[in-house]
Order: C-alpha cells, then sequence, then structure tokens
C-alpha cells in the first residue's frame, strides 16, 4: 500500500519482531547439528562443529522412519480423497447453485465447529468396536472429514472466480462437458486445487488430537512419535531437535509457499 | 463474493433448471454431503446418549440409563470448574496475546521494508510447526531452568532462574500456545491491510492527518472485521488446545493446566469413565457453539454481502 520506504525504526522493529518469532524454530535447527554436551552447554554455544549424529540417531531410533512414512500416508491420503469428494460437490455447488446451496454450505461449515473432544468418546468406541484403531486407514477416515468442509469451501470459492463467460462461451462454440471440464476448468481451477491441497496436508500433518488419542505404535503419525518423546528422551535436546527438524521441515516448506492463498482457507473465505 | 442480486438471478434459474442436470447436481453434492451428515450427527448423538448412562469400561456389566446423574456429578465437581476457569484463562489470554500482537506485527510487516517477504516468511513459519514440536521445544530448549536459553538470559540479566512449568505452568503453557497463534492472527490481518485502499490514506495524508492518526482512523477501524473473525475461528482451536498440555505438563502441577478439553481426555481414556466424559464433552460442545454461532452469523453475512 504505501510505497513510501518505512523509516529506520520502523525497518529495525520489523526485523526484530521477525527475528524473535523464528528464534525457536532457529535454535531447534542449530541444536540439532550439535553433539548432546553441546545442546546442554551454558553459556550457550553458537560457535561449533556442526554434526549429523544427532540426525543419525534420531533417524535410527526404533520406528521414526516408520512413523514419518505414516505420516505422509496419512496426509497425502486424506488430502487426496477429500479432494475427490470435495470437488464434485463444490463444482455442483458453483455451477448449478440451487436455492438450498448457500444454508448447504454453512451448515457445511457448521460441522468444522464441532470441538474434537466432544465426539472423542464415541468415536473411540466405535474404531474400537469396528478393529480401526491404530489403523491408518482409521485416521485418513478422520483427517478426511475433518478436512472436508475446508477444502469443500476453498474449491468453492475458487469456482465461483473463474469467469462463467468463457464456460458459456465453450458451452456455444459446442464443447462437450467433459472437453470442458478437461481443457477449461481444471486448467483454471488447478491453482486453487493446489492451495486446498496444500492447506489439507498441513492440517493432517500437523494434526495432533486424533492420531495421539486414536493411535499407538502401529499407526501413528509423527505427531503422536513426538509426543511420546516427551518422557525420556526429552532429557536428549540433541536427538530431540533433529527429529523435530525433519518433522518440520517438510510442512514448513509447504506453509511458506502457500502462505498468501492459505489465508482463505483458513477464514473460510471470510478475509481474501 | 455473490451480490443479491445475481443471488436471486441464480436461485430462479435454479429452479427452472432442467430435473436432469438438477439430480446430477444432487448426485455431485451427495457424498460430500452425506459422509459430513454422518460425521456430524452420528458421534454427536451417542455422546449424548452415553451422557445419560452410567457406563465405565473397566465395569462394563454396571450400566443402565441414569438421567441427569452424570452432569450433577460433574456440576458439583470442582475440577469441572478448574477445568472450565483454566480454559477460560487459556483462550481469553492467548486471544487478548495474539490479536494485539498480531495487529503490531501486521502493521510492521505491510511497512515498505528490505527484505520484507523474509520477515513475513519469518513471522508466519511458528504456525506450521507440528504443535507437540513446538511444546517439547519451549519446554525444553528454551523454558529448562537449568540449560534453557531463557534462564541463561535471566542470568545474563542477573535474575534468578524460573522453573516455568512449576511456578508459572500456565503462563508458560499460554506462551507456547501464543508463539503457535500470533502468525495466524498476523496472517489474517496483514492480508486484510493490503486490501485497504491506499488512496484514503493519501487523503487522510494530504489532509493533514499524522502517521498516528492515520493508524487510530482509518486502519484499525478496517481491521475490526478481519480481527472479529480472526477472534471467533481462532477459539475453536485454542477450545481443542490438547497436544500442547499433553507433552508439557499432562494437566498438572495438580490441576494447574487442566483445561476441559484435556479433563474429558483424562476421564475417557485414562479412567475409562464414558458416562462422566460424555456429559462433560456435550458441554463442551455447547461452549463451541455459543462461539460458533457468532461465526457462522458473521460468515453467512459474508457470503450475501
Amino acid at each position: 500500500m504505501n510505497e513510501q520506504r518505512a523509516s529506520l525504526p520502523g525497518t529495525i522493529a520489523a526485523w526484530v519482531v521477525a527475528f524473535l518469532m523464528v528464534f525457536p524454530i532457529l535454535w531447534m535447527a542449530i541444536t540439532a547439528f550439535k553433539t548432546e554436551s553441546e545442546a546442554i552447554a551454558i553459556p550457550p554455544l553458537l560457535l561449533f562443529r556442526p554434526v549429523l549424529s544427532s540426525f543419525a540417531a534420531a533417524l535410527a531410533q526404533s520406528g521414526y522412519l516408520h512413523f514419518a512414512l505414516n505420516s505422509i500416508i496419512v496426509s497425502l491420503g486424506s488430502t487426496v480423497l477429500a479432494i475427490l469428494i470435495a470437488f464434485p460437490a463444490a463444482y455442483a455447488m458453483a455451477f448449478q447453485p440451487g436455492r438450498h446451496t448457500q444454508d448447504l454450505l454453512v451448515w457445511m461449515l457448521s460441522t468444522k465447529m464441532l470441538p474434537p473432544v466432544g465426539v472423542l468418546v464415541p468415536i473411540y468406541l466405535i474404531f474400537r468396536d469396528t478393529g480401526l484403531l491404530d489403523t491408518v486407514e482409521g485416521l485418513v477416515i478422520v483427517d478426511t472429514l475433518m478436512n472436508l468442509p475446508i477444502v469443500v469451501w476453498m474449491l468453492f470459492s475458487f469456482f465461483r472466480d473463474i469467469p462463467r463467460d468463457i464456460l458459456e462461451a465453450a458451452h456455444m462454440d459446442g464443447v462437450g462437458p467433459r472437453k470442458q471440464m478437461m481443457h477449461l476448468l481444471l486448467p483454471l481451477a488447478s491453482p486453487g486445487i493446489a492451495s486446498a491441497a496444500l492447506l489439507a496436508i498441513i492440517l493432517s500433518w500437523n494434526e495432533a488430537f486424533w492420531s495421539i488419542n486414536l493411535t499407538a505404535a502401529h499407526a501413528g503419525t509423527l505427531a503422536a512419535y513426538i509426543a511420546r518423546y516427551s518422557a525420556p528422551e526429552g532429557l536428549f535436546w540433541a536427538k530431540l531437535s533433529a527429529a523435530s527438524v525433519l518433522a518440520v521441515a517438510p510442512i514448513l516448506l509447504f506453509g511458506c509457499l502457500a502462505q498468501r492463498r492459505l489465508v482463505r482457507g483458513l477464514t473460510v473465505g471470510a478475509v481474501k | 463474493m455473490m451480490d443479491a442480486t445475481t443471488l436471486s438471478g441464480e436461485a430462479i434459474a435454479a429452479g427452472s433448471l432442467a430435473p436432469a442436470r438438477r439430480r446430477l447436481s444432487w448426485l455431485m453434492l451427495s457424498p460430500a454431503v452425506g459422509l459430513l451428515a454422518v460425521w456430524a450427527f452420528v458421534p454427536l448423538a451417542m455422546t449424548l446418549v452415553y451422557s445419560f448412562r452410567r457406563y465405565n469400561l473397566l465395569y462394563p456389566e454396571r450400566n443402565g440409563f441414569v438421567g441427569i446423574r452424570n452432569y450433577e456429578y460433574l456440576l458439583s465437581d470442582p475440577s469441572f470448574w478448574t477445568a472450565i476457569l483454566n480454559t477460560l484463562v487459556l483462550v481469553l489470554g492467548v486471544l487478548a496475546v495474539t490479536i494485539v500482537l498480531g495487529t503490531v506485527f501486521s502493521l510492521l510487516l505491510n511497512q515498505n521494508f528490505p527484505g520484507r517477504a523474509a520477515a513475513r516468511l519469518m513471522v508466519i513459519a511458528p504456525f506450521f510447526v507440528l504443535p507437540p514440536v513446538a511444546a517439547l521445544i519451549w519446554k525444553n530448549l528454551l523454558f529448562d531452568p537449568l540449560n534453557g536459553f531463557i534462564a541463561w538470559l535471566l542470568h545474563l540479566a542477573g535474575l534468578p532462574a524460573i522453573a516455568w512449568f512449576t511456578h508459572v505452568p500456565m503462563l508458560a503453557l499460554m506462551v507456547i500456545v501464543a508463539w503457535e497463534w500470533t502468525p495466524f492472527a498476523t496472517l489474517i490481518l496483514l492480508t486484510a491491510l493490503q486490501s485497504l485502499d491506499p488512496e484514503q490514506l493519501e487523503a487522510a495524508r494530504m489532509d493533514g492527518a499524522g502517521p498516528t492518526n492515520r493508524v487510530i482512523y482509518i486502519v484499525l477501524p478496517h481491521l475490526a472485521r478481519p480481527a472479529a473473525i480472526t477472534i471467533m475461528m481462532e477459539s475453536i482451536f485454542l477450545l481443542s488446545i490438547f497436544a500442547e498440555i499433553l507433552t508439557t505438563t499432562a494437566g498438572g502441577p495438580g490441576e494447574a493446566t487442566t483445561t476441559l478439553t484435556y479433563l474429558i481426555y483424562i476421564r475417557a481414556l485414562l479412567n475409562f469413565d464414558i458416562g462422566g466424559a460424555s456429559a462433560a464433552g456435550v458441554l463442551a460442545i455447547v461452549l463451541a457453539n455459543i462461539v460458533a454461532f457468532f461465526l457462522m452469523r458473521a460468515v453467512a453475512r459474508n457470503l450475501e454481502a
């Protein structure tokens, strides 16, 4: 907006704030490259010879890769499912809206307002009785349903922004619905689909409540794994940091790539 | 967003849609609607039913309808009121901090300064950190009273170290959660700032309004609505804070950091008291619905406007 340059104090304040906010992440990353004794040194070491031994130790930890793989399967699986289910629904609501489309959208969002803990008991019992407890499939189902309203909403709001005239013109020119879909709609909507997918991946990767409560050794994700780190291994700071860096890095990257478009999804379109 | 005229126009058009197209449209909608309906209603109904039953997984044979006894127990249980109070302190405290910091940060980041894009990413980054990781990094690397970074800073300043999770557990928890959620507020308020009409500010400047007055009379009023939406979205998530508590304090010391969410987790999965936990669950849903009511109204208004 105001294109005049910021004042010097303004610039310094902004950079101080940025540094303070990122410091815990930075410190974690630095600690990950230390040895255990360097990690707990007082005064904290800034100059040291970086080593990869903590990463090796974290990766060698029983099951780390197993949990990482679970995280990848659950977040990708639930995202793909959510988009497959949400795409036709958002399409129908955006291009063939009926009298109740708006109510339907608001209702879908309202399901998101249900606090997970309010339904912890029945979900836990259903999972126990159907053998879904501690399975990747179970977690995929929960994450899909958790993210479905947001994905529908995001796709809907992106579809709405596609100019109707283009589709009308194609229709007039005798382009069939399938070709319209493949050659017009998908290319036009793909940025929207991509950002909906990114948000869904981020949310399910970072989802901790259900993965901690519904999984154990078999289907646990990194969120559940790191949460269980808290007791004994919490004492090994370098290893904890290395494991954390590996768990956080991919999502941090995704999040930074998508940050501008995420606002729309996170505020269910109320702020653009 | 659609405006009122096109909406009614579409509504009329929809009425005259060919039946085949409408059927197709319903076919496309039904998987999402059906799944969400099951997801939203079945567990909710089950929670409600369990909340009126005596049901403990340890004694499954003592099982039956007990009316509102679970609620009576809960409401006369001091732990419940402690949990409600803790929840309110955590949610309201974090909300206040994140909105104030989010406003200041977004104003700072909206300036035109060298490296602005990088600085923005640095401020947003904590939002993407896995909650248990955030909690453990703060608990150990930063808050540890012996080897933690903050203990060292306090030492440099000649101050005694603080055993954060022993003496001020709720404050420590709030710092962690506020660190995670300030980026959310900043990101949304920053996006809103960017939609502020620069000509309006320019006009105010021409009329002799200083920077402070421009912020007070133009920028802050512009942020009121996005701030309200941020508050409502955040409260939904903050009511459900769980992993941070589990990995740092496990609700303690005593019950100092046991929120309603954590209390239900203890009652259900550690004490296996299905009836009692369900009653608390119903109350948590009621609490969230009060917040959600206002949020949905704001969103619905936005759909129309």
